[in-house]
C-alpha cells in the first residue's frame, strides 16, 4: 500500500489536462508512442472533439522512483459544471490532486469550485502551471493567483507543457513525494467506493472502485449498500491501458469489477461496495442520489421512428445513468419522451449522441426546470413541463429553483456580465478581484434563466473570457406563468413555456415574430397568437400563399418537375400538423433560441 | 399516334432568363444536323412504327436552320417515320430571323405552324431579357408570317417582369398588342428566375430581384380576363387558343402520347419510361457520329410515378384530372386516398369535381403545384386486388 498513489486532475476545459495526462502515460510507458491517439483518456468521439471530458475514467501507471516501483492511479474527472457530483466522488477516491492551470489564462471558476472540493476532502494539491511554452504565458501573475488561492509556496508550483513534454518527470516525482500513500486496513470489512461506471457492450457494466478498507477477491459475494443489490465478483482487476484481471485487490487500490450488471442505472456513483458475508457497518460518506435539474421533451423528427428512438434511449441509458426519461405524448409532436438532465450541457450531449451514435434526428422541446406549485388546497405539486402546470386560478403560489453562480472574468467584462445577470433576474452577491485584471463575481439566479442561452450569451459578451460554476441553493417564490402559443386558435403544446410574468409579453412577442419567419405560407392565412390563460399577449399573421405554379411543363420538364414536387412532399412529411397548420421542425427548435 | 421533337441547340445570344440547352457556337450546326439524321436512323423503332401526328422543332432557335438544313431533316424524318396526313408541324422562331425571304422558305417546307418567341412589345423589357430583336420586329414578324400564308401562329409572351413602380401598364400594353395581332394561339409564361441563368446569377449578387408573388399573380389574372374577352380558351396554365388551334404537339405531352425527342438534352417517353439525351453538343455529336450510340439516361416509371405525372400535368389543363383514368389505368382511387383534401378544395373554391373530373378553378390554377403536391402519391401504388379479401 505504501507504494500506491491515487490522484486526480483538476483543470478547466482547454487548460490542457488531457494532453498532460497523455504525456504522463507516455513517460511511464503505460502506452507505447505508436498507440497514442491524441487525448487517450477521452474515449468518446464527442469528448475528443469538444476537448472536454464528459465521463470520468481511470488508468494505472507504474513509475520507478529511487529504486522502487510505484503504482500511480490517475482518476480522471469530468470538466463541466453539470457533473460536479461525479467530480466530488472522483476526488473522494484520491489522496492527491494535480491542479493544472493554463499559464496564459489563469484560474477559472470551475477550477476553483473543484479545488475547494479537493481541499475539503483533504487532498494534497500539486499546482502545475501548464502551457508555459506559450508566448503569451504569464507565469508570474498566474503563480500569484495560485499562491493566493491555495497558500502554497511559489517553488511548489511545477512549470510544465504537455505539448512539448516539459516538466513531466517533475510532476511524477511530486506525486510520489507529496501525495500520501493511502491508509486503510486490508483485514477490515470491505468498504469500496464506486466512483464511476463504464458500459461495455460485451461485458455489461464495469464498476470502477477505490478500496478504502478490506480486500476484494474474485468470486466474492458483494453487496452495494445504497441500492441493497447483491452481485458476484465475476472478474476484478486493475485499469492499465487495458483491463488486467487480478485474483484479489486490497485497501488503497483502484480497479474495476465485472458482475453481470446490465444497466448503468443499477450502479450509483458514490455507493459503497461491501461483502455479503462480512459487511461493513458504515457507508462511505457523501453518497447522493443525483437528481436531474433540467427537463425537456425529445421527439423523433419522423413520427414513425418512435420505437427506434425508445431503443436508442435505452441504449444511451446503459452508459449514462444520470439520464432519466419516461414516455410523453404531445398533440403537436406525437409520441416522445420526457427527459431529465443534469444540466444544459448534459442535454446537448444526449442530443448529439443520439444523432451521432444512433443516427436519430430529434426535436427537443423548451427546456424547463422543476417548479414547486402550491395549489389553493395547499397541495404541493412538482411541475417540470408546461403541460403539468395547473390552471392559473388553482395556483396559490409557485416556487422555482435558485442557484448560486460564480463567474470569473476579466475586469473589462464585469459591466456587461452584471447587466446580463440582472436581465436574468439575478442578484449580485459579491465581487472580488483575484488580481488587478481578474474578477470573481457571485450571483443568485433563477435556474430557469440559465437554461436558456445563458452560456452562449456569457461567452459572447466576454469574448470567451468568462467561466461559470453554479450550485443549487433552494427554492424561492416567483411569479411564473405558462405561456401558450396558438396557430389559428389551436394550442401547440410543444411551444408552451413557463416564464416569469415580467418577461412573458416580450417572450410571446418574439416567439410570434420568429414563428412568422419560419412558418411557410399555406393556402390560408395563419394567425399566430401567444396567450397567458385566456389572455392574448401577442399576435402575428402569416399571409396566405398567393402563387405556386411553374410556368412551363412540357416533355422535357415533366421528369424534373415531378421529382422536385416529390422532394417537397418528402420535406412536408417532416412537418407536424396542428389543426390544419403545418409546422416545420425548425419552428420547434427556434423556441430554444428565444430570449 | 406519336410525337417527334427535334432540339436545335443553337442561339445567336443568351436570353437572361433561359436555362434550356443551347450553344452560341453556330459553326457546329451542320454537325448537329448530321447527328440528328443519324440519331433518327438509330432510334427509328422507338415509337414502334406509330404514325407521327405532330412534329415540333424546338430550341434553342430552330429558325436559325438554313433551308438546306431543314430539307435534310425533313427528308430524314419522312425516310424513317410514317407521318400522318395533316400532321401538325411546328417550328419555333425568333422575330429577328423571320424576314420575308425566310418566311417564304418556311412556307415552302412542310412546316405549317409557327411559334414566335416575341416575349414583349416593350423595348426596355426586351433589352432587360437580352432578346435579339426590337419591339417593332416583334410586331412585324407576325404580320409578315401571316402575309406569307401562316395562319396557325402562336405568340410567346413573358409576364411578371419586375417594374420599378410595381405598375401593370406594360403588361396590359403587351396583352393589347398581342390580341390585336389576331394570332390564334398564345403561350404566356411567368418570368421564372432559374439558378443557371444570367438573372439567377444577378439575383445572387443582388443585382436583380424577381417580382413579388402578388404582382405576378395579379398579371396572371389580367391575362385570364383579356384572353377570355378575346375568344381565347385557357386550355393549360400557360396556353391559350382560339377554337381549333390548341397546340396538338404540346397537348400530347399532357395526354401521355408517346414521343421521341431528338438532339442534345431532348427527352423521350414511350409511356412506361422516360429517357433524356446528354445536354452537350460535343458529347452528343461525338457519340452519335463516331460511335453510333446515344449518350442518354433511361428512367423506368413506376405506377406511382406515372400517376404523379398524370396528376401534375392533367391538373394544369382545362380537360382536368380524370379520376376514372387513374382508377382504370393505374389502379389508384384518388377520392379514397384524399377524401378530406378533395372536399376542402371544393369547399374553399380551389377546384371543382364534376362527375369524375377534377378541375382547378382560376384561383386554384395559381396554386397548381401546391395542390398537386398534396395529391401526390407516396407509397408504391397498390395493385388492385381481384375479389374481396373478406
Amino acid at each position: 500500500m505504501k507504494n500506491i498513489r491515487n490522484f486526480c486532475i483538476i483543470a478547466h476545459i482547454d487548460h490542457g489536462k488531457s494532453t498532460l495526462a497523455d504525456r504522463l502515460l507516455e513517460f511511464t510507458s503505460t502506452v507505447a508512442k505508436r498507440d497514442m491517439q491524441a487525448q487517450l483518456l477521452d474515449n468518446m468521439d464527442l469528448e475528443r472533439e469538444r476537448g472536454i471530458t464528459i465521463k470520468s475514467h481511470a488508468i494505472q501507471m507504474q513509475f520507478p522512483y529511487k529504486g522502487e516501483v510505484y503504482t500511480l492511479n490517475l482518476i480522471d474527472t469530468p470538466g463541466h459544471v453539470d457533473f460536479s457530483y461525479e467530480v466530488s466522488r472522483s476526488i473522494a477516491a484520491c489522496e492527491g490532486a494535480l491542479l493544472i492551470v493554463d499559464a496564459s489564462q489563469g484560474i477559472e471558476a470551475q477550477t476553483i469550485s473543484n479545488l475547494y472540493l479537493a481541499i475539503g476532502a483533504d487532498l494534497e494539491i500539486i499546482p502545475v502551471l501548464n502551457k508555459i511554452d506559450l508566448p503569451h504565458a504569464m507565469p508570474e501573475e498566474v503563480s500569484d493567483e495560485i499562491v493566493d488561492l491555495i497558500g502554497c509556496k511559489h517553488e511548489d508550483i511545477i512549470h510544465a507543457s504537455g505539448k512539448i513534454g516539459l516538466g513531466i518527470e517533475d510532476i511524477l516525482n511530486a506525486i510520489v513525494e507529496r501525495v500520501p500513500a493511502p491508509s486503510g486496513d486490508p483485514e477490515a470489512p470491505l468498504q469500496a467506493l464506486i466512483f464511476d461506471s463504464v458500459f461495455n457492450s460485451y461485458r455489461g457494466i464495469e464498476v470502477l472502485f477505490r478500496i478504502k478498507n478490506g480486500t476484494m477477491r474474485k468470486g466474492d459475494k458483494l453487496r452495494f449498500l445504497a441500492t441493497g443489490k447483491e452481485y458476484g465478483a465475476d472478474e476484478i482487476g486493475i485499469l492499465g491501458l487495458n483491463q488486467e484481471p487480478r485474483p484479489e485487490m486490497s485497501a488503497g487500490n483502484v480497479g474495476y469489477l465485472i458482475s453481470g450488471i446490465k444497466e448503468a442505472r443499477e450502479v450509483k456513483v458514490g455507493d459503497t461496495i461491501t461483502h455479503v458475508a462480512r459487511p461493513t457497518q458504515e457507508a462511505i460518506v457523501g453518497f447522493e442520489d443525483v437528481k436531474p435539474m433540467v427537463f425537456a421533451g425529445i421527439y423523433p423528427v419522423d413520427t414513425t421512428e418512435y420505437e427506434e428512438l425508445r431503443s436508442c434511449m435505452e441504449k444511451l441509458q446503459l452508459n449514462d445513468a444520470s439520464l432519466v426519461w419516461e414516455p410523453e405524448t404531445s398533440a403537436a409532436l406525437g409520441f416522445g419522451f420526457r427527459c431529465g438532465f443534469l444540466g444544459m450541457l448534459h442535454m446537448e450531449i444526449v442530443q448529439e449522441r443520439l444523432e451521432r451514435e444512433f443516427n436519430m434526428t430529434v426535436i427537443t422541446t423548451v427546456p424547463s426546470v422543476q417548479f414547486k406549485v402550491t395549489t389553493n388546497r395547499d397541495e404541493l405539486k412538482m411541475v417540470s413541463a408546461p403541460s403539468e402546470m395547473p390552471e392559473p386560478n388553482l395556483i396559490k403560489f409557485i416556487e422555482e429553483p435558485y442557484i448560486k453562480a460564480q463567474i470569473i472574468t476579466a475586469a473589462e467584462f464585469v459591466g456587461p456580465i452584471i447587466t446580463l445577470c440582472m436581465e436574468k433576474r439575478g442578484i449580485i452577491k459579491g465581487q472580488s478581484y483575484l488580481t488587478s485584471e481578474r474578477v470573481e463575481l457571485s450571483f443568485e439566479l433563477p435556474l430557469s434563466e440559465i437554461v436558456f442561452d445563458f452560456f452562449d450569451k456569457l461567452k459572447t459578451i466576454s469574448r470567451g473570457y468568462a467561466s461559470l460554476d453554479y450550485e443549487l441553493i433552494g427554492f424561492r417564490e416567483s411569479d411564473m406563468v405558462k405561456l401558450d402559443v396558438m396557430l389559428n386558435g389551436e394550442k401547440v403544446d410543444a411551444l408552451s413555456a413557463i416564464v416569469h410574468r415580467s418577461k412573458s409579453y416580450d417572450w410571446g412577442k418574439r416567439l410570434c415574430e420568429k414563428l412568422k419567419e419560419l412558418l411557410p405560407r399555406q393556402m390560408f392565412e395563419i394567425a399566430i397568437q401567444a396567450a397567458i390563460g385566456q389572455k392574448i399577449v401577442a399576435r402575428e399573421t402569416v399571409k396566405a400563399l398567393r402563387k405556386n405554379v411553374i410556368a412551363k411543363c412540357y416533355g422535357g420538364d415533366i421528369s424534373r418537375k415531378r421529382k422536385l414536387l416529390e422532394k417537397q412532399k418528402e420535406g412536408k412529411k417532416r412537418m407536424r400538423q396542428v389543426g390544419s397548420v403545418e409546422i416545420p421542425q425548425e419552428a420547434f427548435l427556434a423556441v430554444l433560441k428565444i430570449d | 399516334m406519336a410525337g417527334l421533337y427535334l432540339h436545335i441547340p443553337f442561339c445567336k445570344q443568351a436570353c437572361h432568363y433561359c436555362d434550356f440547352h443551347f450553344s452560341t457556337a453556330l459553326g457546329r450546326k451542320g454537325q448537329v444536323v448530321e447527328a440528328l439524321v443519324r440519331e433518327m436512323s438509330l432510334r427509328r423503332d422507338y415509337l414502334g412504327g406509330a404514325e407521327l401526328s405532330t412534329i415540333y422543332f424546338g430550341g434553342g432557335t430552330p429558325s436559325l436552320l438554313t433551308a438546306a438544313e431543314l430539307t435534310t431533316l425533313f427528308e430524314a424524318i419522312y425516310r424513317y417515320f410514317p407521318v400522318a396526313a395533316g400532321a401538325e408541324i411546328t417550328l419555333e422562331a425568333n422575330p429577328d430571323d423571320l424576314t420575308r425571304a425566310k418566311l417564304h422558305e418556311l412556307a415552302a417546307s412542310p412546316v405549317n405552324r409557327l411559334s414566335i418567341g416575341l416575349q414583349s412589345f416593350h423595348e426596355p423589357h426586351l433589352r432587360l431579357m437580352n432578346r435579339a430583336h426590337s419591339a417593332d420586329e416583334s410586331r412585324r414578324s407576325v404580320l409578315t408570317a401571316q402575309d406569307a400564308g401562316f395562319a396557325n401562329i402562336s405568340i410567346d409572351l413573358i409576364y411578371g417582369v419586375p417594374t420599378a413602380d410595381g405598375d401593370h401598364g406594360i403588361w396590359q400594353h403587351d396583352l393589347r398588342e398581342a390580341v390585336a395581332l389576331q394570332a390564334p394561339h398564345l403561350s404566356c409564361y411567368a418570368l421564372t428566375v432559374e439558378p443557371q441563368t444570367v438573372f439567377g446569377r444577378q439575383e445572387r449578387k443582388g443585382l436583380f430581384r424577381a417580382a413579388p408573388d402578388e404582382f405576378v399573380a395579379r398579371q396572371f389574372e389580367m391575362l385570364l380576363e383579356t384572353s377570355a374577352a378575346h375568344g381565347y380558351e385557357q386550355y393549360e396554365i400557360s396556353n391559350f387558343a382560339r377554337p381549333g388551334h390548341h397546340s396538338r404537339h404540346n397537348s400530347s405531352y399532357w395526354q401521355g402520347v408517346p414521343y421521341l425527342g431528338l438532339g442534345p438534352s431532348a427527352h423521350s417517353s414511350d409511356g412506361q419510361s422516360r429517357q433524356y439525351t446528354v445536354a452537350s453538343n460535343t458529347q452528343y455529336v461525338q457519340a452519335v457520329l463516331e460511335r453510333h450510340e446515344l449518350p442518354a439516361t433511361h428512367e423506368a416509371l413506376s405506377p406511382t410515378d406515372r400517376a404523379n405525372e398524370y396528376l401534375m400535368t392533367s391538373l394544369r389543363t382545362s380537360a382536368g384530372c380524370n379520376l376514372a383514368y387513374l382508377r382504370q389505368h393505374l389502379g389508384i382511387d384518388l377520392a379514397a386516398r384524399h377524401p378530406a383534401y378533395l372536399a376542402q378544395l371544393q369547399h374553399d373554391g380551389w377546384a371543382t369535381l364534376t362527375g369524375d373530373v377534377l378541375r382547378l378553378t382560376d384561383r386554384g390554377k395559381l396554386l397548381a403545384d401546391q395542390i398537386t403536391l398534396e395529391l401526390f402519391l407516396e407509397a408504391p401504388a397498390s395493385v388492385p386486388s381481384a375479389g374481396s379479401a373478406s
